[in-house]
């Protein structure tokens, strides 16, 4: 083990979880198989707003195979029909009266086998009277509208109403401006879309009287303190095992009803029982994202210096509000929408609406509601330089928050860490040629041909804790990490976040490498298994890396200072002759005589000062000082077919910035996946309802996931702005280009069209509705 | 429903089973066999997690049944490496970082060594045309792109070799 093959912080280590996953021996959920387990098929909703008369499970019962046929009323005298969300509200596992979304889960079928139980899922009979649906927020709001939830006491449709900033200094700026911009905008409602879909197997072993379940989980330890509160199952004995996921991408946050009734059903019949959503059920009823309709205005100097932001949302959360925000922000940090910009005030009102749609709101790669910020603020000051006729960049440019502003306390109470806009912004330009793509544009305008240059700088806002400000139904939002180094210098990390695959057995392994001088290839990471994990929040809203990240680091400071102590007894020294040098102690003046950390953990077992305790390890639960604040300026390039109303990316250049980078492969791996996903909405993605409120974009056939083909070469750079507050300055990436790309991309369009006076168009811009926009303005050809 | 016997090869073993006609090809090969590394995504064939070789082309293993592949032969992710050596693919998934979650990779291994058998010097067009019907969700395509140009590389490289030491 030499110090050059440590590995650590910086290094494009390969991943050392990739060997199982190339070989196809991976263990996602589905792939768990345990003696006699039954399988579990869920009856859905045909309609949107229902009231059920009658369920009659005889035949489905009757037939070869099956085991049994779970409703509503059954898990009600288990007090198991409703559950809580993560946001404090509460919501149907199984309903007794009504159905409030299409494909609700209706009942539940156990039988011995999957196509059984798929074939008694059909021949379970319900009786509904439809009931009207309600599947606009704004027509929800009105005296007359249904009610969606008459289980609350309060008998609207309304569920929070949240505020940030100044209302007063706003309100004043806004009367007084030179110029004020307005635009109405949708963000419509997606889904994440993972290529695995969600499912869990449940198993009551009633000889250790433990309940273990293998859930598509991506808080494992949040998921097991839910599941002990509503079943009074003690914590010790229930294991939430979180094995390989297939993507999570924030749809693995919530706790669907699924879980819950293979849970009972497990508890009930005594055999594990697996339940695996096919794509449809995935597609229809679990947690969507976004669905934000947002009024939004600028107050501005006619030179186009930005005074003041007002923004008024409507948020559709579907029939229960079950996103997974901190508690005191059921709005996420949508309040980050001043983006990169200093101005003197800003003002914002969200409303949270039920509607007879699946629950969700969940972070679809995006933290906590950033992407509806950072599309919302983007997109206003290019509305704004539009009225001014002044151009994106020199507009962006002139109302940046600068370099020597940091730390930088935004109008609505945020403090962003550290950031260089401008530069960023000027290395994107640089690079992509903005100068002599503007001429080019004026060339091929001329020409009649439609191309378009759009910019986006945003600031991303991640990391959440702190724990005086965040938690999750209380449980406040710090990390934890455990380290174990054995004696022969081999080291076991085990960590509170878990992982979908953002490469956290490389990463935090190149943590500890770094930190104690150890070779990566000696360092094993494990995570997502309650029994033997620390506590933990989970991983989504890209928080691992600025929490666990952290405690990853100070945990292994505290073996360092421990091996220190260590170091000198070996060396006969004091433990302040030492320095802690190119990966070993050393003695100051002296660097030939040294021990490294396997030298020192053999004698941590073996000969260990006396008085001092023996082994090598360390844990840490972290809880960070403030959020992080990514930042990146990306660059689009678009051509627009006149014929087809088809957008072509034909260039696109991302610049991130995400502090200090453990490992560039990686991190160029999340930005990639980031930016293709952030292209998904803006062309091509939408959840859409008919009248009815069903369905209509059910499976892949009809929601289209960008392919290969649409997907551009990305090109990207980076810049390395340490965070100042986290112990290795680095901030977290994974969802930084979901929330930078759309309004690149849109921004890029409607610069193709703003001479012929478009100035907003909502997403996605598919063919159909740009052609429509090319038809009105006469271009079309 | 009657149960009708099958057989059929696969990674170079041969399977006999008795199984329902309906029973598709991908749960054949994942419940009835158990190599669980072919995945099942869409089952509208969409998203290609479930691809195979079957008889030397790249299928959707759901929108198979199990009976239909009587009697040929079948190629999955698990067949793949030899005597402890990866195959190129594999190998060029794991340097160029061509996968996240690793959920769609099999299937993407799979389509990306059928494009390679037809076209052993694919361009970068011709790999994402190959691969238009396995979806990603992770990695943005570009990687595995870079993925399969180093396999083909790879590949080029060996066959040459081959003929050299012949």
């Amino acid at each position: 083990m030499t110090a050059t093959g440590v590995r650590g912080i910086g290094v494009p280590v390969k991943r050392k979880e990739d060997p199982r996953f190339i070989r196809g021996k991976g263990t996602y959920v589905d792939d768990v198989k345990l003696p006699s387990m039954l399988s579990m098929d869920i009856v859905r909703s045909p309609y949107a707003h229902a009231r059920i008369k009658r369920i009659d499970v005889s035949k489905a019962r009757a037939m070869p195979g099956v085991i049994d046929v779970i409703t509503g009323e059954e898990l009600a005298k288990a007090n198991l029909a409703w559950m809580p969300t993560l946001m404090g509200d509460r919501q149907m596992v199984l309903p007794t009266d009504r159905v409030v979304y299409y494909a609700q889960e209706v009942a539940a079928v156990i039988a011995t086998d999957h196509y059984i139980a798929a074939d008694a899922v059909l021949a379970v009979e319900v009786e509904y009277e439809p009931l009207p649906p309600v599947l606009d927020p704004f027509e929800a709001l009105k005296p007359d509208a249904p009610l969606v939830r008459p289980d609350r006491d309060q008998k609207t449709n309304h569920i929070w109403h949240w505020e940030a900033g100044d209302k007063e200094k706003t309100d004043r700026i806004f009367q007084e401006a030179e110029v004020v911009v307005a635009q109405d905008l949708y963000i419509p409602r997606i889904h994440v879309a993972s290529i695995e879909t969600c499912g869990c197997v449940a198993n009551y072993d009633p000889a250790t009287d433990k309940l273990t379940i293998w859930m598509t989980s991506q808080a494992p330890h949040a998921h097991r303190t839910v599941f002990s509160l509503v079943t009074g199952i003690p914590e010790h004995k229930i294991r939430v095992i979180s094995p390989d996921i297939g993507g999570g991408f924030g749809g693995k946050v919530p706790v669907y009803p699924g879980y819950v009734i293979a849970t009972y059903a497990t508890l009930k019949h005594k055999k594990p029982i697996k339940w695996v959503e096919d794509r449809s059920e995935n597609s229809q009823a679990d947690s969507f994202a976004r669905d934000y309709h947002i009024q939004a205005e600028l107050a501005a100097n006619r030179d186009g210096k930005i005074r003041a932001l007002r923004v008024k949302v409507l948020a559709d959360h579907g029939a229960f509000d079950a996103a997974a925000n901190p508690s005191r922000f059921p709005a996420g940090l949508f309040s980050v929408c001043t983006g990169s910009y200093d101005m003197e005030a800003a003002h914002v009102e969200v409303d949270g609406v039920y509607t007879t749609k699946p629950p969700g709101g969940v972070a679809h790669r995006c933290s906590f509601r950033v992407t509806e910020a950072v599309h919302t603020i983007e997109r206003m000051v290019d509305v704004l330089a539009d009225e001014l006729g002044m151009d994106p960049a020199e507009i962006r440019f002139k109302n940046f928050i600068q370099p020597h502003q940091f730390p930088y306390k935004s109008p609505t109470g945020w403090e962003y860490d550290s950031g260089n806009y401008p530069a960023a912004l000027q290395r994107a330009l640089d690079m992509i040629g903005y100068r002599e793509l503007r001429r080019e544009q004026a060339e091929r305008r001329a020409r009649g041909e439609l191309m378009g240059i759009g910019i986006s700088t945003f600031t991303e806002i991640v990391g959440a804790g702190p724990s005086h400000t965040f938690d999750i139904l209380g449980i406040k939002m710090f990390d934890s990490a455990e380290i174990r180094v054995h004696p022969t210098g081999a080291v076991i990390v085990r960590i509170g976040v878990q992982t979908q695959r953002q490469g956290h057995e490389t990463t935090f392994a190149q943590i500890v490498a770094e930190e104690l001088g150890i070779p990566v290839e000696y360092i094993t990471v494990e995570h997502g298994d309650t029994d033997t994990a620390p506590y933990g929040l989970g991983t989504y809203a890209s928080r691992s890396t600025p929490t666990a990240g952290s405690a990853t680091a100070v945990a292994a400071r505290k073996i360092r200072e421990k091996a220190r102590l260590i170091a000198a007894h070996l060396l006969e020294v004091s433990p302040d002759d030492l320095e802690w040098k190119d990966y070993a102690f050393r003695v100051k003046g002296a660097p030939d005589r040294y021990k490294t950390m396997q030298e020192i953990a053999f004698a941590a077992y073996t000969s260990f000062p006396l008085g001092l305790e023996p082994g090598l390890e360390a844990e840490c639960y972290y809880d960070p000082p403030n959020l992080t604040f990514p930042f990146g300026a990306y660059v689009c390039v678009v051509d627009i077919d006149r014929g087809t109303g088809q957008v072509k990316i034909r260039e696109f250049l991302a610049v991130d910035d995400c502090g200090t980078i453990i490992n560039p492969m990686i991190v160029e791996g999340q930005i990639h996946g980031g930016l293709t996903m952030g292209m998904a909405p803006a062309l091509f993605e939408e959840i859409v309802y008919d009248e009815n409120g069903t369905v209509l974009t059910g499976t892949f056939m009809d929601y289209l996931l960008p392919t290969a083909v649409e997907t551009p070469h990305w090109k990207t750079a980076k810049m390395v702005t340490p965070s100042p507050h986290h112990p290795l300055g680095a901030k977290g990436v994974g969802e930084s280009p979901t929330i930078g790309a759309p309004p690149a991309i849109v921004n890029a369009v409607v610069d193709a069209l703003s001479h012929l006076g478009v100035r907003h168009i909502d997403i996605p811009i598919t063919p159909a509705k740009l052609y429509r926009i090319l038809q009105e303005k006469g271009v079309a050809e | 429903m009657d149960r009708v016997p099958i057989t059929v090869t696969v990674n170079g073993r041969t399977y006999t089973a008795a199984v329902e006609p309906r029973l598709l090809l991908v749960h054949f090969i994942r419940d009835v066999l158990n190599l669980t590394g072919t995945h099942n995504g869409c089952d509208t064939t969409s998203c290609g997690a479930c691809t195979v070789i079957w008889n030397g082309r790249p299928v959707k293993s759901c929108t198979v049944f199990a009976v239909q592949a009587d009697g040929t032969e079948i190629l999955t992710v698990e067949g793949l490496e030899h005597d402890g050596q990866l195959h190129p693919v594999q190998e060029g998934f794991w340097e160029e970082h061509g996968l996240q979650c690793g959920y769609c990779t099999p299937g993407m291994m799979m389509t990306a060594v059928a494009l390679l058998a037809e076209n052993p010097a694919p361009t970068e067009e011709e790999i994402r045309a190959a691969i238009s019907g396995n979806l990603c969700r992770c990695t943005g395509y570009v990687n595995i792109v870079k993925a399969i140009q180093y396999a083909a590389c790879k590949m080029r490289e060996s066959a040459t070799a081959g003929v050299g030491g012949a």
